[in-house]
């Protein structure tokens, strides 16, 4: 084999790893604020994926266009989730909010298999087949657009975080939730906006994604599971480190798919996990938690 | 010792004990073929059930990936059965050995780099995940394609070899839930037990009373990985028949711990009636959906997750503590 396709597998991992990156950030932010880890992730981005299909199959409509729109629509529903029924479990102990979020997913795979059917669905775009020649390497033109506009997101999903004074009300729940509640911040609302901000992170990853994946109703719980590796390996509530745990498990599962076996490779991603959780319990970039 | 069993139960509760006793003993007569096997996988839940709780509801220790322990027991056992020719109570044995282990292994690993809680949890998933691809890849015992047990006729039940018809799986099953029960409830009032609620209660300060929580945790993954896999050496030779996608998987871990969650996480009887509620509720829905004619792959999925559903939000302490109220049986969440 020559050079080359190690560098072609490497970069393709690292631009798939950042969609998955961006699933992880949605988790990420929800863990971070809210403390409930969203054990139906995996599950409502294929509630995302499936409807980027059905868009583009009746309306035509390019699933790159449809990020944003579906972002909105997951933003909707998470906002509704937690609105409805997550924020009485807030305060529940994590077995009872494991239940919770199990009993979501389970109906959301089952919906999904009622009405689509267990085979598997893609999108064929016009330019699927397109790719970049950088040099000696060829990139995938798909997994670009895909890459870049996950950057571009987070990026300004971080912004808000950051700048914007909602963002900043949201931080101060996370810090402190009494203090948050003192100065007379709407906890409760602004869970459910944090939960709504995590779904459309899994909107708009999940409208990327399924450019690059074939989506069966089982793919949610392959997909949780994933969400879990990155988070963890980056760091539980970071979200850099949520990024940057998605590219490190794209790179290391296309290298171990070209290595050993294509099967094989979820293996070195819990191997890598299980090192991380050994060495450096809070993730890479993740801060002690006390 | 049998005194010591019942030490501090309130009569009521000896006398409903033991009609359901009698009424478990007497359903081979009663039950027809498929309500039997309907039975054996109600006891088998609660078995595992109880196995689990040892580890989640005495010790606070959150495990969601107690298929490993299952899967381990029941490849050991049909492994020595298949190429060696031995019975499975001496696989059994091989079996404890080897969940013990790995128990030991998790639970070395993790409460010595003080990984707790959430992270925990994901990493007991992460072991199952691992197992479960790599006996997907394991050619000695069939990889993905499965590990089969001879199935031959069974012209008597043979209980060396665990081979017979149902009645006789029914009644090993039976046995093994009883031994359960009791082993939880002399565990629960034993020092060790004790040690377990006041580390679960608040680690830190079951810490600063002496306790050495690293032992006493071990303790608990130990006998929780010892006490699943012989579940699963019961699975092996029940169903003679193993996948790694099946044993392993993540739903199976799943599907293991809803029971004593929805029956009471903590107390003896959670997990017994956790079992005879889902079981129960999995096998009418059935029923009921192909009377209506909407038996159509997953609905019967989304009716159960919307019953566990508004359980979990109706009754967050669980279904026994609350039932236990209207029977009249006090209850102590221990």
């Amino acid at each position: 084999m020559a050079a080359e396709i190690y560098f072609n597998v490497a970069v393709s991992g690292v631009l798939t790893g950042l969609v998955y990156g961006l699933m992880a950030v949605g988790l990420s932010v929800i863990f971070g604020v809210v403390r409930v880890v969203n054990f139906a992730h995996g599950e409502m981005m294929t509630i995302a994926m499936y409807l980027a299909i059905v868009l583009f199959s009746g309306l035509g409509l390019d699933p790159l266009v449809m990020v944003v729109p579906l972002a909105g629509v997951l933003l909707a529903l998470g906002y509704a989730m937690q609105a409805g029924i997550i924020n009485p479990f807030i305060t529940r102990p994590e077995y009872s909010q494991f239940i919770l979020l199990v009993a979501v997913a389970i109906i959301i795979t089952n919906v999904l298999l009622i009405v689509f059917g267990p085979d598997a669905r893609n999108v064929q775009t016009s330019y699927s087949f397109d790719s970049f020649l950088v040099g000696p390497l060829i990139i995938d033109a798909t997994k670009v657009y895909a890459g870049a506009a996950t950057v571009v997101i987070t990026a300004a999903l971080f912004g808000f975080f950051r700048f914007v004074p909602l963002g900043k009300a949201i931080r101060a729940c996370a810090d402190n939730y009494t203090g948050a509640l003192v100065v007379g911040l709407d906890v409760k609302r602004l869970y459910a906006l944090t939960f709504g901000l995590g779904a459309a992170c899994v909107g708009a990853a999940g409208a990327m994604l399924v450019l690059l994946v074939d989506v069966t109703p089982a793919l949610g719980p392959a997909l949780t599971l994933l969400a879990f590796i990155i988070v963890i390996t980056g760091g539980l509530g970071s979200m850099p480190g949520a990024l940057l745990g998605g590219v490190l498990i794209g790179l290391t599962e296309a290298m171990a798919g070209l290595f050993f076996t294509p099967s094989a490779k979820s293996m070195f991603s819990f191997g890598l996990l299980v090192l991380v959780l050994l060495f450096r319990p809070q993730g890479i970039l993740g801060k002690r938690l006390s | 010792m049998i005194a010591r069993l019942f030490e501090g139960v309130p009569r009521r509760g000896v006398a409903l004990l033991a009609a359901l006793l009698i009424v478990l003993l007497a359903a081979p007569w009663m039950a027809n073929d498929y309500l039997l096997t309907v039975l054996i996988i109600i006891l088998y839940s609660a078995y595992t059930g109880q196995a689990w709780n040892v580890m989640m509801g005495f010790a606070g220790q959150l495990s969601l990936g107690h298929a490993i322990y299952v899967g381990l027991g029941g490849y050991a056992a049909a492994a020595l059965y298949v190429h060696f020719g031995l019975g499975p109570w001496i696989g059994l044995a091989a079996a404890i050995a080897i969940a013990v282990a790995c128990g030991a292994v998790i639970g070395f690993l993790a409460f010595r780099f003080g990984v707790g809680g959430v992270y925990f949890a994901i990493l007991t998933i992460a072991f199952a995940e691992f197992a479960r691809i790599g006996f997907d890849h394991f050619g000695w015992v069939g990889g993905s394609s499965g590990f089969f047990l001879p199935v031959a006729n069974y012209t008597r039940n043979d209980l060396w070899n665990l081979r017979g018809n149902p009645t006789m799986f029914y009644y090993v099953m039976l046995a093994l839930t009883i031994a359960a029960f009791g082993l939880c409830h002399v565990l629960l009032r034993s020092r060790v037990g004790y040690y377990w609620q006041a580390i679960r209660e608040d680690e830190v300060a079951a810490r600063s009373l002496g306790i050495n929580t690293f032992r006493y945790k071990m303790y608990a993954v130990v006998i929780s990985a010892g006490m699943t896999a012989v579940a699963g050496v019961f699975f092996a030779f029940y169903y003679n028949n193993l996948f790694p996608e099946q044993v392993f998987h993540i739903s199976r871990s799943i599907e293991l711990i809803l029971g004593p969650i929805i029956g009471g996480i903590g107390t003896l009887f959670g997990p017994l009636i956790g079992a005879f509620l889902l079981t129960g509720l999995s096998e009418s829905m059935q029923e009921i959906l192909t009377a209506l004619g909407l038996d159509v792959p997953g609905a019967k999925q989304v009716f159960y997750g919307l019953c566990l559903l508004v359980v979990v939000m109706a009754l967050p302490e669980g279904v026994w503590p609350w039932l236990a109220g209207k029977l009249g049986v006090t209850v102590r969440r221990s």
